[in-house]
């Protein structure tokens, strides 16, 4: 195993340091300002052309966006949301043909309540982030993570996409668009975000409670990234926005990617950190700014004096690298970057050739969906697979082999009683309700187990879970409502003639 | 007090699983491995009932437990395999020969047949030449490409009709992560099969049956099992870019000990968008073996070693494929590039 079929130091490169008077590879006149990669050095005026122009690159690329559509920033307040907020309003400050076409308002989630930071320092982020916004003249809203508490059931269904919209059609609405009407920007509004938003104590210990429910950080992060994406889409979906704009930058998503690959979401890498995102339905993220680096992002911020925030993360006090896979992941992406120049860029590539495993299709079958990342699950997969092994490890090593009738095993051919665990869960509690009165126990609230409708990865977010009952209500009755057309499907399931799997 | 064993309950645990967690007594713990290598290589269905199946043997951990195992299993399960160890020897002095002097012990232990290759009567060349040609840096590549058919020329020879390796859940996930690490979309895809097809002439299928096996978990099996194995890593130092995915993937599984399945279950779920460009696979118009280019590498990297221009077959030089294959000469210039960096 310790072959090599490349050399590697070949895409090293010669980095020789370019002396301080260097001329702009791109206008050969001005003084050049910035190093982008070894040899590449750009002037102040085409550097920030370069950068624009991939951000609209981007856009253009992909014909996500449609003219007058409502798109919702993510800003976090950190450097790349930033910037691409910074991208946005350049976008529609431009000429009338070059202008960006859609109708943009701005979204902050104060995290603050999960991090465990004071209420004066959240208060301070927030009216900083306002004089930022409120400088844009964009709609934007400013909530508190607590608020993912009162969310509706409805969050984690995935809704039903809206027709499609062809490609062919985009050009005819673009211009449709431009001879119609070509304000973008929205009437002056009444901000009625004037107050910051107040929080009450206790939603904040409930939240602090379900984030210490997670025994390792790692799933602690994983549950924070997904209840900020679940605020995001209903956000989104109450104020009317069919779009969420994301400000990963390539570097951000190349780490993304080994991430996820390390936390078994191989199935959902494409919409992890692709351009788009359909998970939701009819709320689609996209990326614009996965063709940034990180450093480019910093140069850029740096040169043209966006503003950005540094904000304590969940990971932020974590002295050692090994704090959970997240952060090992990044450090190791960031150390691989330094020796070899072309690790974010070679991870980021294989993003792009990937897509969204088409086991089934996206028929808006809720029962088919994770619960948690609403991807399609991925555990209904082949006796011979990673996820069917460590279920027979598990079991073998918790039952006792010599009380196992050997010949039995191998006549099994060592299967397990069910491949996929739906099913299984299924059968079991339909097994508890045949006996019906007779057994009582099985009338007893047992504690939910979540696993048969989660996908493989947010299986291990909950197996590190010390319970679950401090989820956010509508995630558990959610569960509660899927369990319950499980059973019911289970006791019908002998008349109905397909596979019944409408939901 | 002591810990009882998660399985039985009975006996004293000895060991706490790497893979699970559990805490298991010295005999549950060996049942509990050697189902599992069976329940892989039944849901897999690795094997038919008749077949020959030469076990690839380097004397080290992973080969040796798997030539255990495999014997073991077609016993108690009646596969109704026949079984051969099949070795490589890439002449390396002071590391293969010690090892095969292992494979030869495990052939009595196991009363099975051995067949050794060597390069030196396949290629005319032993690592021990290649590399004072070649130097320390680019070895590997030799050894990695010249292994991989050598293997497959045993099998002829031996007329097996499967070839089983050593490869364990912690090679899979570490080659899973070092595709991604270098961008090879169609290696990245291919990687997490527990077994080849059958590809062709001069090609034997291959399987992995130790696929799902934790390489903490062979160690623990071999130590407990006392197998007679070998345990030296190559004397010729080992590739420095997988160090680093093999790095990663050992501080992740000591972050989260089912890193190295959930990997493979990402590998084995991973869906390349359709378009991608991916190699096609043909034959060495030369020797016949199989490959995506009009020479295998294995003969681009023997006529480097021939003509005293190592760097032939290290990175991509497909241009000089047509060159080779029509006996044209080199320029200086290309002669001065492929030649060997002196120190």
């Amino acid at each position: 195993m310790c072959q090599a079929e490349e050399e590697y130091s070949d895409e090293l490169g010669s980095a020789h340091v370019p002396s301080v008077s260097k001329k702009c590879v791109k206008c050969k006149e001005a003084t050049a300002a910035v190093v982008i990669r070894a040899g590449d050095v750009y002037c102040r005026a085409c550097f920030k052309e370069y950068y624009i122009h991939k951000f609209r690159a981007t856009l253009g690329k992909n014909r996500v966006i449609f003219p007058g559509e409502k798109v919702l920033l993510a800003v976090s307040g950190g450097p790349s949301s930033c910037s691409m907020l910074h991208q946005v309003q350049e976008g529609l400050s431009q000429s009338v043909h070059k202008k960006l076409r859609f109708l943009p308002g701005i979204v902050y989630i104060d995290e603050g309540g999960a991090v465990g930071r004071s209420v004066e320092e959240r208060l301070r982020t927030m009216a900083e982030l306002q004089a930022v916004f409120k400088a844009t003249g964009f709609q934007f809203y400013i909530v508190p993570l607590e608020e993912v508490l009162d969310l509706p059931g409805s969050v984690v269904v995935s809704a039903l996409a809206p027709p499609e919209r062809a490609n062919s059609t985009y050009k005819a609405e673009v211009d449709h668009f431009m001879h119609s009407n070509c304000s973008t920007r929205s009437a002056p509004q009444d901000q009625d975000h004037e107050a910051l938003p107040e929080v009450q104590e206790s939603a904040t210990q409930m939240l602090q409670q379900l984030m210490l429910s997670a025994k390792t950080l790692t799933a602690r992060q994983n549950l924070l990234n997904t209840l900020r994406q679940h605020l995001l889409v209903h956000m989104a979906r109450t104020r009317g926005y069919s779009k969420l704009m994301l400000g990963d930058s390539r570097t951000r998503l190349a780490v993304k990617l080994l991430t996820s690959l390390s936390l078994g979401r191989g199935a959902q890498l494409a919409q992890d950190t692709g351009f788009s995102d359909s998970r939701y339905g009819d709320i689609i993220s996209v990326r614009p700014m996965r063709d940034h680096s990180a450093k480019e992002v910093f140069y850029y911020n740096h040169l043209f004096h966006v503003t950005f925030l540094f904000i304590p993360s969940l990971d932020t006090k974590q002295m050692t690298d090994k704090a959970s896979v997240q952060r090992l992941t990044e450090s190791f992406v960031t150390k691989l970057q330094e020796e070899f120049p072309s690790t974010v860029s070679t991870i980021y590539r294989t993003s792009e050739k990937l897509q969204t495993a088409g086991r089934c299709s996206s028929t808006g079958d809720q029962c088919e969906r994770c619960l948690l990342c609403l991807c399609t699950l991925d555990t209904a997969v082949d006796d011979a697979s990673a996820f069917q092994a460590t279920l027979i490890s598990e079991q073998l090593s918790q039952t006792a082999w010599p009380r196992v009738d050997r010949s039995k095993v191998a006549k099994h051919q060592g299967k397990p009683e069910s491949t996929s665990f739906t099913a299984q869960y299924c059968s079991a509690k339909a097994g508890a309700q045949d006996c019906g009165g007779c057994c009582s126990f099985a009338k007893e609230p047992e504690p939910m187990d979540l696993r048969s409708l989660l996908c493989y990865s947010c299986q291990l977010t909950i197996r590190d879970m010390s319970s679950i009952e401090h989820l956010p209500p509508y995630i558990l009755s959610e569960a509660q409502r899927r369990h319950r057309r499980c059973e019911m499907r289970e006791e019908i399931s002998e008349f109905l003639l397909d596979s019944g799997k409408d939901d | 007090m002591p810990v009882l064993c998660n399985s039985c309950a009975e006996k004293r645990a000895v060991l706490k699983r790497p893979k699970t967690g559990h805490s298991l007594c010295k005999e549950c713990f060996f049942w509990a491995f050697e189902e599992e290598v069976h329940q892989t290589i039944v849901a897999a269905k690795l094997f038919k009932p008749g077949e020959s199946v030469g076990i690839a043997a380097s004397g080290g951990k992973d080969s040796t437990v798997l030539a255990h195992v495999m014997k073991l299993l077609n016993e108690r399960y009646k596969y109704g395999l026949e079984l051969t160890l099949l070795s490589v020897d890439e002449g390396i002095t002071g590391y293969r020969d010690d090892s095969l002097e292992t494979v030869k012990r495990n052939q009595q232990q196991y009363e099975l047949p051995l067949k050794i290759v060597s390069y030196e009567e396949l290629y005319g060349w032993t690592m021990d030449a290649i590399v004072k040609q070649v130097g320390l840096k680019n070895n590997c590549t030799f050894c990695g490409v010249f292994r991989r058919q050598a293997l497959d020329r045993g099998a002829i020879m031996l007329k097996v009709d499967k070839i089983c390796t050593g490869h364990n859940a912690d090679d899979v996930a570490e080659t899973v992560l070092m595709n991604v690490l270098r961008g090879d979309i169609a290696r990245l895809r291919r990687c997490t099969a527990i077994s080849t097809a059958s590809e062709g002439d001069g090609v034997v299928p291959r399987c992995k049956p130790l696929k799902y096996a934790y390489e903490k978990e062979i160690v623990l099996y071999a130590y407990f099992k006392k197998l007679d194995y070998f345990s030296t890593e190559c004397i010729y130092s080992p590739n420095a870019y997988r160090g680093y995915a093999r790095t990663f993937l050992k501080d992740l599984e000591s972050v989260r000990p089912s890193s190295i399945m959930d990997i493979i279950h990402s590998g084995e779920n991973l869906s390349v968008k359709e378009g991608v460009r991916m190699p096609v696979q043909g034959t060495c118009s030369r020797c016949g073996y199989i490959s995506s280019q009009p020479l295998c590498k294995s003969c681009v990297l023997l006529e480097g070693l021939n003509r005293g221009l190592p760097k032939l077959g290290i990175g991509k030089h497909h241009r000089f494929h047509e060159k080779i294959l029509s006996q044209q000469p080199f320029t200086e210039k290309e002669e001065k590039k492929l030649k060997s960096v002196e120190f």
